[in-house]
């Protein structure tokens, strides 16, 4: 699990040790410049002092000199070192802890060199007319502790600052995360019913998309929690009702004295026990085409409408029905989408037309037939009111005349259906007569 | 007893009409609001049982017009609504008691008789007449404690006199409370119910007011 709050502490943290170790680097290399200036700059005025005291005549003093040159400072003492030497080649003098070889070359200016082992930068003053040579040296030694002396002073702060600069950070972090922590607190106290939206106004801008994404969730999310309780509530009551009239049947052909009484109420329970079963299964269905996703148009293959119809006919075959008609041109129609859904589609739409024909013209005809861009189904019904006609589709809605056996789902579930198989269902009442039209289209003919 | 029954499933609406009957009740039927509310205009009822969710609207509206006319006739609502909410606003919308399906058709009958004899203003659940004793509940009669056998018909016309003792009830009162609509009313049938009535519960029970109707003697 990754830390936001750990991830932006170190993250500052590192980017606060970077800059702070560039400065340093910085400090310490234009320190350094600036102290060998210095320095060079203090050579080359000990030199030019004592050259002039050389060339005044007064060794002594210039000894006297060579020797006040050194810094009486702690640490930093016998810093400068000088020698004069004779054109010859004699020490003519030094100061005292300076060394008794030459410090530099022959030549003038600054030079560096080895002497016992240890590395000096000297200045020297070439005076031809005094026949001497004035070397005025410092110890690198020396001048390497004096910078880094001074880069440690710099430096020691940080062991003090970093943990203090990590403390500030890490509280910084988290106040600066707390609204975070506010929402999530929030989201983590909600029991599982609770979908109200979480505030986006409260929170701050970085979070708000998020925000707004987690309330379409949890819109989306109660959205269909209130379609699911809808659909179980009127489930239930659709049920219910079948229900009543199983009971009251059964309690008629046990109470029945006479036997036509008797007889009737057991007809009526096996009409019931037919239609709730009917209504079991398309429950199921709808159930099933709700729960489950589409699968890929491109992965479903294609089927043959003829046979699939005439099956449907068969299962779906009662005595004194309907006369159904299965046009032979549909046996070359190739219908795309999910085999399933489209037997669902084709089975309601075709329990549908037979139901409306036996209700209304008993011994009807319902005809299936190809069309453009899909296929169609034609019955002797009564049709639907047009005003109706947007609204048959819904969930258990049976209309103003409905018919007893209907239970109001099987345009609901064709509908969805079709859309799963890709197609589109339309209906309208046929212009030739009584009866509706049901046309199923594939947008891209599938015939 | 004549009952109205407000169902739209078919099978349903066949076993209360039959499941009515057999308990003694002359049953007439609408599927839709609208036929309810044609059919409340048209005849009274001793009761009425109504379905809450039907095709055309809800049955709380029927009920709510009725009220609102000043039509105290007792109803029953039937209906898979029956959480406890649903009961509240059933009641309080003016309906006398309230029943959820499924439900037990013996129950049935029993609220509809108790919801109908309220409506008569009567709380007993015997009709009394002398020594003339009624029971709507298993259709059983007694004349002095000796069980007398009447068939349906004749125990309708003897509790629709009985009801409201001394009261004339006209030979059409009478057929409404015999025959639903469906039903074909031969022209003499009351005549013949009373004829035989009287056979069976003796002469003087039974009073004929000439052009009027007919009238049971209240204890005088």
């Amino acid at each position: 699990m990754s830390s936001l709050k750990r991830r932006l502490v170190l993250i500052l943290l590192a980017a606060t040790g970077v800059i702070w170790l560039c400065a340093t680097g910085w400090i310490y290399a234009s320190s350094r410049s600036e102290l060998e200036h210095v320095l060079d700059t203090r050579l080359q005025e000990a030199a030019r002092m004592v050259h002039s005291l050389v060339a005044g005549g007064n060794i002594a003093a210039a000894e006297a000199v060579a020797q006040a040159t050194v810094p009486p400072e702690a640490g930093y003492e016998r810093q400068l070192s000088c020698q004069i030497w004779s054109l010859d080649g004699r020490l003519v003098a030094k100061s005292g802890g300076a060394p008794e070889e030459a410090l530099a070359g022959p030549a003038e200016g600054f030079s560096e060199r080895t002497v016992n082992g240890e590395p000096w930068r000297v200045y020297t003053i070439l005076d031809p007319d005094k026949g001497v040579r004035v070397m005025v040296g410092d110890r690198i030694g020396l001048r390497d502790r004096l910078v880094r002396d001074l880069v440690a002073g710099l430096l020691a702060p940080v062991i003090f600052i970093v943990p203090l600069l990590g403390l500030l950070i890490w509280i910084s972090v988290g106040r600066g995360l707390a609204p975070l922590h506010a929402v999530a607190g929030d989201i983590a106290a909600r029991d599982g019913e609770d979908m109200r939206p979480v505030a986006p106004a409260a929170a701050p801008a970085e979070i708000r998309p998020l925000l707004e994404a987690i309330n379409g969730l949890f819109a989306k999310v109660e959205a269909a929690r209130r379609q699911e309780r809808d659909v179980t509530a009127f489930a239930a009551h659709e049920l219910r009702t079948p229900l009543a009239g199983l009971k009251t049947q059964a309690q008629i052909a046990l109470a029945a004295h006479d036997a036509p009484t008797r007889e009737g109420a057991l007809r009526q329970i096996l009409v019931s026990v037919d239609r709730t079963t009917r209504l079991v299964r398309q429950l199921l269905a709808l159930a099933k085409l709700e729960g489950t996703p589409s699968p890929p148009l491109e992965a479903s293959g294609e089927t043959e409408a003829g046979a699939l119809l005439r099956d449907i006919v068969r299962q779906t075959a009662k005595p004194g029905t309907a006369h159904v008609v299965v046009d032979d041109a549909l046996d070359a129609v190739k219908l795309k989408g999910d085999r399933e859904a489209l037997h669902l589609m084709l089975r309601n739409l075709h329990e549908n037309a037979v139901e409306h024909t036996v209700e209304h013209a008993a011994g009807g005809t319902i005809a299936w037939r190809p069309c453009a861009g899909g296929l169609c189904v034609e019955d002797e019904g009564p049709g639907i009111p047009e005003d109706e006609l947007p609204l048959v589709t819904r969930r258990f809605y049976r209309g103003r005349s409905r018919s007893g056996a209907g239970s109001g789902l099987g345009l609901t579930i064709a509908t969805m259906a079709a859309a799963r198989a890709g197609a589109r269902l339309t209906l309208e009442n046929r212009c030739d007569g009584a009866g509706l039209r049901a046309t199923i289209v594939w947008p891209r003919a599938a015939a | 007893m004549r009952i109205l029954v407000v169902e739209d499933d078919p099978i349903l609406m066949d076993g209360l009409k039959v499941g009515l009957g057999l308990a003694g009740a002359t049953v007439d039927d609408a599927t839709t609001c609208a036929d309810a509310r044609a059919a409340l205009a048209a005849a009274r009822f001793d009761a009425v049982v109504l379905d809450v969710m039907l095709p055309d609207g809800s049955g709380l509206d029927v009920l709510a017009s009725l009220r609102a006319q000043g039509d105290a006739t007792p109803v029953l609502l039937l209906t898979a609504l029956d959480e406890a909410p649903d009961r509240v606003r059933g009641l309080d919308g003016g309906a006398d008691d309230y029943l959820g399906k499924p439900f037990d058709l013996d129950e049935l009958n029993a609220r509809v008789r108790a919801i109908a004899r309220r409506g008569h203003g009567r709380a007993g659940p015997l009709l009394k007449v002398g020594a003339l004793v009624l029971d709507p509940a298993t259709l059983a009669a007694t004349l002095d404690g000796q069980s007398i056998a009447l068939s349906r018909r004749e125990f309708a016309v003897l509790s629709t006199l009985m009801e409201r003792p001394g009261v004339i009830r006209s030979r059409m009162e009478i057929e409404e409370r015999l025959y639903g609509w469906q039903e074909e009313v031969e022209s003499n049938a009351v005549e013949v119910h009373i004829h035989n009535l009287r056979a069976k519960v003796g002469r003087e029970t039974i009073e004929t007011v000439r052009g009027l109707g007919y009238r049971v003697r209240g204890p005088a």
